[in-house]
C-alpha cells in the first residue's frame, strides 16, 4: 500500500512535469498576445512592448518555461497578468466552490446510479428497467449546458422553488443546499447513467455466477443475497467507472460553472483563456491533473479494501 | 416407512421464446437414509438439472413443469421461496462441480461457513466460530483457526472443495446431492474427497446423491445406480446388478467405455454417435438411432420401464420377453 502511494507520488510528479510543459507551449504558440489584451484597444507598440518586458513575455519560450519551472519548484506559481493576485490565492478563493459542486455531483451520480442499476437488474426487463435504461442512455447524451438551462428555466423561472445561479451559503445550510441541487444534477446526469448501466451489468453477472448458486444453496436469504453476496462484487468494476468518470466529472465543472453562474476554478481558467492569463491556466490545469490523480489514488485503496485478491 | 427422497415423474423444461425445451422428463426414483444413488450418464443427459430441481434452483427460464418431489413429508415442488430458503443447506445441501468458483472470492472462509449456522441454527458469530473450527478440523483442513481468516484465492482447488463440503455439511442435513464434486479436481484427491463424503455420510447417516459420469467413481461409491439418457431414467439397479448384469444397451456401452485396467491397450469403446438435445425430436427410444440392438419396433413405439426385480428397471424393448416371460414364471 505504502509502495502504491510513492509509485502514485512519483507518477503525478511526472504528469505534472508533462502537463506543465505541454500547457505552456500551447499557450505560449497559440495565437493571441496578453499584452494586447492587457493594454486595450488604445496601447501604443511601445505600450506593448513594454508590458511584454514587464511579464518577461519576450524572452524564448524555452527560458520562460524552465523560469515557470524553477518557481514552481518553490511554491511559487506566478501572478495573474490581469489582476497580480498570485495564483494560488486565485485558485484558493475559487477552489471551494468547485470542490462543492464535483462532490455533491459525484455523490448524487453514486446514489442514482448505484440505486437505479440495481433495481434495474433485480427487475431486468420490467418497466421500471426500461425507463431507467432509456433514462441512462438519455442521460448521457443530454449536453450538460441544455439540461442545466432547463433545469433553470422549470425549477427556477417556472416553479421558482430553487435559486438561478451561485453558491453562496455553506452547504450545510438548507440555503446552501438549495444552491447546490440543480447544478449537482446537471453535473452528475451523465455520470449517474454511466454508473446506472455497469451496476446493471455487472449485477446481472454476478447473479448468475456460480458463488451466489452457492450461497442460495446454503439457504441465505434474500436481501443477504443481494447486499452482500452480490453487491461487493459488482462493486469491484463500478468503482472503475467512477474513478473513471470523475475526470470528465471535472472537466464538466466547467460548462455547469458557466450555466450557474458559480464562481469556480472553471470559471477561472475559461476567464483566463479568453484573456491569455497564462499563470492562471497552468495553475488550475495542474490543479486538475493533480485531484485526478489523487482520486484515482482513492480508487485504487478502495479496490483493495473490496477485493481480497488484489494486494499492492 | 417413506423413503428420505421420492422424486416421481418429474419434468423440467426451459421456457425460450421460440419453444419449450423439456430437458428432464418421466424421472422417478428414491433415495433412502444412508444410501447413495449415483446418477450417470453423458453430459447434457439432464443430471444437473434433475439435481437443481430437487434444490430448487433451477437457471432462469427453467421450471419444473410435472411431477412431484417428497422430502420425508414435505413435497419441494409446493413450497415457496422462503420456505425452500428454510430447507435448502439446512435438510438438503448440494456440492457443486467447480471449486474454483463456488465460493465468494470477496468474503473469507470463515463468514461463509458461520453463515449458514448462523441462519438455520440461529448461533451467534461466536459459537458458530467454534463449530466451523471443528467442521474444517472434519473435513481434514489444516490449521483452521487461520483458514477462517482466509480468502477462497488463498485455497487450492481440494482444499476449497473441503470448505465447500464444510458448509454443506454445517447443519447436517438429510440429504446431501453432488454434482461431479470430484471432477475437476486431480485423481489423489479425488480420492481423499471421496473418502471423505463417504465417512462422513456413515457419521451423519445422511443420503447422497452423487452425480458422475465416471464409472470407475461409481463402482467405488454406490448402493444403488440410475443411468440417465437424453433427459430420461433408461436403467436403475443396485450397483452390483449395473456391473454384473446390465440390462439396457446404454448401459452396456457406458460400461464398455471405461478402461480396461488390466488390458490397457485395448481401446475405449465408446458408443457411436451423440446424444439428442432436448430440441431433438426422437419417435420411438431416444436411442434408438445409436443403438445396436435397435429394432424395428424401437423406431415405432417408446419402450415403458420394465421391472426385471423390485430395484432393478430398464427402459428397453429387449427387456420385454424378459420381463413376460419371468412373469409367466412366477404366475405358472
Ligand atoms: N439454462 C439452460 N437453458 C436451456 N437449456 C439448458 C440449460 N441448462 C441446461 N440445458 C440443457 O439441458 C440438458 C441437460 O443439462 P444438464 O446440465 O442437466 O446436463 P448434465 O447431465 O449435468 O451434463 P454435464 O455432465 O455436462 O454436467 C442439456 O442438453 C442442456 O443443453
Ligand atoms: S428399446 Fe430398442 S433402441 Fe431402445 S435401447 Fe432397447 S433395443 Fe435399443
Ligand atoms: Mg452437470
Amino acid at each position: 500500500m505504502v509502495g502504491l502511494i510513492i509509485r502514485r507520488f512519483l507518477q503525478l510528479l511526472l504528469l505534472l512535469f508533462g502537463i506543465s510543459f505541454l500547457v505552456f507551449m500551447s499557450m505560449h504558440l497559440a495565437p493571441g498576445d496578453p499584452a494586447t489584451i492587457i493594454g486595450g484597444p488604445n496601447a501604443t507598440a511601445s505600450d506593448l512592448e513594454a508590458i511584454r518586458e514587464n511579464l518577461g513575455l519576450n524572452r524564448p519560450v524555452v527560458v520562460q518555461y524552465f523560469d515557470y519551472l524553477a518557481g514552481v519548484l518553490q511554491g511559487d506559481f506566478g501572478y495573474s497578468y490581469q489582476t497580480n493576485q498570485a495564483v494560488t490565492e486565485a485558485i484558493i478563493t475559487r477552489f471551494p466552490a468547485t470542490i462543492k459542486l464535483a462532490t455533491a455531483s459525484m455523490i448524487v451520480a453514486i446514489i442514482i446510479g448505484i440505486v437505479a442499476g440495481m433495481i434495474s437488474a433485480r427487475k431486468q426487463n420490467s418497466w421500471i428497467d426500461v425507463t431507467s435504461t432509456t433514462f441512462a442512455l438519455a442521460g448521457v447524451s443530454i449536453p450538460n449546458f441544455w439540461l442545466g438551462a432547463m433545469l433553470i428555466l422549470i425549477f427556477s423561472v417556472n416553479l421558482q422553488i430553487l435559486p438561478v445561479g451561485g453558491l453562496n451559503s455553506p452547504f450545510y445550510t438548507v440555503e446552501g443546499m438549495k444552491e447546490l441541487i440543480l447544478p449537482a444534477i446537471t453535473l452528475g446526469t451523465a455520470s449517474a447513467a454511466l454508473i446506472a448501466r455497469m451496476t446493471r451489468s455487472s449485477m446481472l453477472e454476478v447473479i448468475r455466477s456460480d458463488y451466489i448458486r452457492t450461497a442460495r444453496a446454503k439457504g441465505v436469504r434474500k436481501h443477504s443475497l443481494i447486499w452482500i453476496h452480490a453487491l461487493k462484487n459488482a462493486m469491484i468494476p463500478v468503482i472503475t467507472v467512477i474513478g473513471i468518470n470523475f475526470g470528465g466529472l471535472l472537466g464538466g465543472t466547467i460548462i455547469t460553472e458557466q450555466v450557474f453562474a458559480i464562481n469556480g476554478v472553471g470559471r477561472l481558467m475559461i476567464d483566463a483563456i479568453a484573456a491569455r492569463d497564462f499563470p492562471i491556466v497552468q495553475g488550475t490545469v495542474l490543479l486538475v491533473a493533480g485531484i485526478f490523480v489523487v482520486v484515482n489514488l482513492v480508487v485504487d485503496i478502495i479496490y483493495a479494501l473490496i477485493d481480497p485478491r488484489i494486494s499492492y | 416407512m417413506n423413503p428420505l427422497l421420492q422424486v416421481t415423474d418429474l419434468e423440467t423444461t426451459f421456457h425460450t421464446p421460440n419453444k419449450d425445451l423439456t430437458a428432464v422428463r418421466n424421472v422417478s426414483f428414491s433415495v433412502d437414509h444412508g444410501e447413495t444413488l449415483c446418477i450417470v450418464g453423458e453430459s447434457g443427459c439432464g443430471k444437473s438439472l434433475t439435481s437443481l430441481s430437487i434444490m430448487g434452483l433451477l437457471p432462469a427460464k427453467g421450471r419444473i413443469t410435472n411431477g412431484t418431489i417428497l422430502l420425508g413429508e414435505e413435497e419441494l415442488t409446493k413450497q415457496s421461496e422462503v420456505q425452500m430458503e428454510k430447507i435448502r443447506g439446512n435438510k438438503v445441501s448440494m456440492i457443486f462441480q467447480e471449486p474454483m468458483t463456488a465460493l465468494n472470492p470477496v468474503l473469507t472462509i470463515g463468514f461463509q461457513l458461520r453463515e449458514s449456522l448462523m441462519i438455520h441454527r440461529q448461533m451467534n458469530k461466536k459459537a458458530a466460530t467454534v463449530k466451523s473450527i471443528e467442521l474444517l478440523n472434519k473435513v481434514g483442513i489444516p490449521s483452521p483457526r487461520e483458514r477462517l481468516k482466509q480468502y477462497p484465492h488463498e485455497l487450492s482447488g481440494g482444499m476449497r472443495q473441503r470448505v465447500m463440503i464444510a458448509i454443506a455439511l454445517a447443519c447436517e442435513p438429510d440429504l446431501l446431492i453432488a454434482d461431479e464434486p470430484t471432477t475437476a479436481l486431480d485423481v489423489t484427491i479425488q480420492a481423499q474427497i471421496l473418502d471423505l463424503i463417504d465417512e462422513l455420510q456413515q457419521e451423519i447417516g445422511m443420503g447422497v446423491i452423487f452425480v458422475t459420469h465416471d464409472m470407475g467413481v461409481v463402482a467405488e461409491i454406490a448402493d444403488r445406480v440410475m443411468v440417465m439418457y437424453g433427459g430420461e431414467v433408461v436403467e436403475t439397479a443396485d450397483v452390483d446388478a449395473i456391473f454384473e448384469a446390465p440390462q439396457h444397451p446404454y448401459t452396456k456401452g457406458l460400461l464398455h467405455s471405461v478402461p480396461d485396467v488390466d488390458n490397457p491397450m485395448q481401446e475405449l469403446k465408446i458408443i457411436e454417435g451423440s446424444m439428442p438435445g432436448p430440441d431433438d425430436k426422437i419417435t420411438g427410444c431416444r436411442f434408438h438411432p445409436r443403438c445396436p440392438f435397435a429394432m424395428e419396433k424401437c423406431k415405432q413405439k417408446e419402450p415403458p420401464l420394465f421391472n426385471l426385480s423390485p430395484m432393478h428397471t430398464s427402459k428397453c424393448w429387449l427387456q420385454e420377453v424378459t420381463e413376460s416371460e419371468s412373469n409367466t414364471v412366477i404366475r405358472g
